[in-house]
């Protein structure tokens, strides 16, 4: 193994992956152990729906930043108050009142060109972090909780397909920033989040490729949720073979009671559950070649901030931190 | 009677564990399995498939959306575009599926079905090549993500209009909100029958055919800033695309319509699937929700990959408690009653540790065991059917597997 990857340095974290492996566990858990650290912290929820800021207990947010945590602010992004800053940022048209809906008027042109609700989305994002680079913001690291596998990239080549499409106007002039800020290493990491099972692997292998083929924004880890502990030695795992021998759990049942099928049964599971995942690690080492950070299966029995805790903690440890 | 009219009948199809999964898709010809991602939606659609012709004979087909790889294989579908392949009777008959129906399977090609979606409803061939041509659809049609929600619906309605198969099973795209597709139609229609679309257009069909523009249209505020923001190039070409979409529009809105009905159609259900985490259980529950506001039928609630009950017996509990707690005296014993025949077992110290590391191991999952039972006690809206499949101790990779995950979720084990 290699030196413990440093991502904390950097000012702009992406966590992707498939749906449902935890990427938002991953971004909170990362925003509160910068905090922790002393690093001041945006936490942004691409997909919008505010839930990021519950993982901390807190009721969900908005547009605007908000403390959910010490040292960690949480924003939920919304394409259409994003293009009212940038309008009123950039423009100073004095029609503007008069637009009418923008609501409408930008989902028919988002519907027309996909890029342009991702440009608005990654450009909120790469403001943010020119700001907090210049020392102008309350934060000095931007933590995304982005879209799913498929859609990442087409959020994070955006500002290249733009630039491809659009052939003038303030909008060509403002991408040349942001692609640069978005392909430079010491300010920029995608993480892809995992899990130990064939579709979350498969898509962290592809995605991975694609990310390398289609966008220049550098990968800096994939995270792997949920891994089970490996319960035997090889040497151990004999002698649980032998307890379930039929004639040794009956003795281990006049030993410990009528529950001992249930209890060795439930080994068994976690035996071979363990087993599978392992294959699928197996492959994903073989194929990905990226720092992974492994985050334990958590046995517990309430979400929260705890069990973000202990997830902040387990991925310290695999930072050397 | 036929086994599939016999079930529908509501007579006794299933074993005596039956959980009305049979008699439901017996009495229906399309069923929508939807779930958030990640909650093996794919293979939960396959199984009911499987399922299905086993039980009710008939032709079924499973359409897939983004199958794993070795399932795909397992179904035949390897590089498979939007044709409908039969899985080989002996590969059936190979995993125990009774010789009684033909199982087809396909997979959802979202570019080739916009391609052919266009060839159909575009007035000319010129048109429908010129819009085929425009680089503006190329993105919406391979970069769009939602534009799997209408297209998937779309292919279904093609598929049971054919009139070829009893029963359609549908696997949900994966969409970042499970129930986005539920709309998908009603969007489309709107999205081109839509006075929107007029008005962005406006200029162009002012001013004829290619971008020749009538300024006074021109100059008002909206085409100011979208030209200083955008480009006018760009804007042009949107319009240009959407100019000729809209010579589509009637045949275009006349099936997302018809789209639509399907859905709402009383042979149609849904089965939502989901396994007892609190994210994805909150969203089917916002899933039942959706579909119960919109009107669509909730069939089935699938939970998928759940402990087992001998997770949560006291005796368990206190045995492996016995096992932690007592590890040393208890391998002592065990050495005693059966080390003659298991020389293993007369290292105590190694038996000590694994007794406490099964016990530790059964109070963890234990743990994760109760979680679930408490999720699933505070379900709130319980379709006829709620079915449970447990998490197997293998993966699920071929027809022998899915027909494992089909006897749970069909009820035939308790």
């Amino acid at each position: 193994m290699g030196p413990a990857p440093e991502i904390l340095g950097r000012r702009l974290l992406f966590f992707t992956g498939k749906g449902g492996v935890g990427k938002s566990t991953m971004a909170a858990a990362t925003a509160m152990l910068a905090a922790d650290r002393g690093r001041r912290v945006l936490l942004v929820d691409v997909d919008g729906k505010g839930d990021l800021a519950t993982l901390f207990e807190h009721t969900p947010v908005g547009f605007r930043p908000v403390q959910v945590h010490p040292g960690v602010l949480a924003m939920s992004m919304d394409t259409e108050a994003s293009l009212q800053e940038y309008l009123r940022l950039n423009l100073k048209v004095p029609v503007l009142g008069r637009l009418g809906p923008l609501a409408r008027v930008l989902d028919f042109v988002a519907t027309a060109a996909p890029g342009v609700k991702e440009i608005l989305t990654i450009g909120k994002i790469c403001w943010e972090v020119r700001e907090a680079i210049a020392g102008r913001a309350d934060f000095d690291l931007v933590v995304v909780d982005a879209s799913a596998s498929g859609h990442v990239v087409a959020q994070l080549g955006a500002p290249a397909a733009i630039q491809e499409l659009v052939d003038v106007g303030p909008v060509r002039s403002q991408t040349d920033w942001l692609v640069e800020l978005l392909s430079d290493p010491e300010i920029t990491g995608v993480n892809v989040v995992t899990t130990p099972e064939e579709m979350p692997v498969a898509e962290t292998i592809e995605l991975v490729a694609r990310l390398r083929a289609e966008v220049s924004t550098p990968l800096a880890t994939v995270i792997v949720n949920r891994v089970l502990p490996e319960l035997f030695t090889v040497a151990d795992e004999e002698t649980f073979t032998a307890m379930r021998e039929p004639a040794v759990t009956a003795a281990l049942t006049e030993i410990s009671g009528p529950g001992t099928t249930a209890v060795l049964d439930g080994a068994r599971l976690a035996v071979s559950l363990r087993r599978t995942g392992a294959t699928h690690l197996t492959e994903l080492r073989e194929k990905v070649d990226l720092p992974l950070l492994y985050v334990p299966y958590l046995f517990a029995r309430v979400q929260g901030r705890r069990v973000l805790r202990m997830v902040a903690d387990a991925l310290g440890e695999e930072l050397g931190l | 009677m036929s086994p599939r009219a016999q079930a529908a009948s509501g007579a006794p199809g299933g074993g005596p564990g039956s959980n009305g999964l049979e008699q439901l898709l017996a009495a229906k010809e399309i069923a929508v399995f939807c779930g958030s991602g990640g909650v093996g939606k794919t293979s939960v659609a396959a199984a009911s498939a499987l399922g299905a012709v086993s039980r009710l004979g008939g032709k079924v087909l499973v359409l897939t959306i983004d199958p794993a790889r070795r399932l795909a294989t397992a179904l035949g579908l390897d590089g498979v575009g939007n044709l409908a392949r039969r899985v080989p009777a002996d590969l059936l008959k190979a995993a125990g599926v009774d010789d009684r129906g033909e199982l087809y399977a396909a997979m959802l090609d979202t570019k080739q079905s916009w391609d052919e979606l266009v060839m159909r409803h575009a007035p000319d061939e010129e048109t429908a090549y010129r819009i085929l041509e425009n680089r503006l659809y190329a993105n919406l049609t391979a970069r769009f993500v939602q534009s799997h929600d209408y297209i998937a619906m779309e292919r279904l309605y093609e598929l049971h209009q054919s009139g070829e198969y009893d029963l359609i099973i549908v696997d949900t795209p994966p969409t970042r909100n499970a129930a986005d597709f539920l709309e998908a139609p009603k969007r489309m229609a709107d999205f081109f029958g839509g006075r929107l679309l007029r008005w962005l257009t406006l200029p162009y069909r002012v001013g004829g055919r290619r971008g020749s523009r009538v300024l006074n249209v021109a100059s008002r505020p909206f085409y100011q800033v979208a030209d200083r923001v955008l480009g006018s190039q760009f804007l042009e070409d949107i319009a240009e695309f959407f100019l000729n979409f809209q010579s589509m529009y009637d045949g275009f809105s006349a099936r997302a319509k018809a789209v639509e009905r399907l859905l709402h159609d009383r042979r149609t259900t849904f089965a939502v699937v989901t396994t007892l985490e609190a994210a994805p259980l909150h969203e089917a529950e916002n899933f039942c929700e959706r579909l119960d506001a919109g009107r669509f039928h909730l069939g089935a609630l699938v939970l998928n990959r759940t402990l087992p009950d001998s997770l949560l017996s006291p005796e368990g509990d206190r045995a492996a408690s016995r096992f932690s707690d007592d590890a040393p005296a208890v391998a002592a014993q065990l050495a005693r009653l059966v080390g003659s025949e298991h020389a293993s077992l007369n290292d105590e110290v190694r038996t000590a540790r694994v007794l406490r590391t099964v016990g530790e191991s059964f109070h963890n999952f234990s743990l994760v065991a109760k979680r679930e039972a408490e999720l699933r006690a505070e379900l709130t809206r319980r379709p006829e059917v709620v079915a449970r499949v447990p998490s197997f101790d293998d993966e699920i990779t071929d027809l022998t597997g899915l027909m494992r995950v089909g006897r749970a979720l069909f009820g035939d084990e308790p």
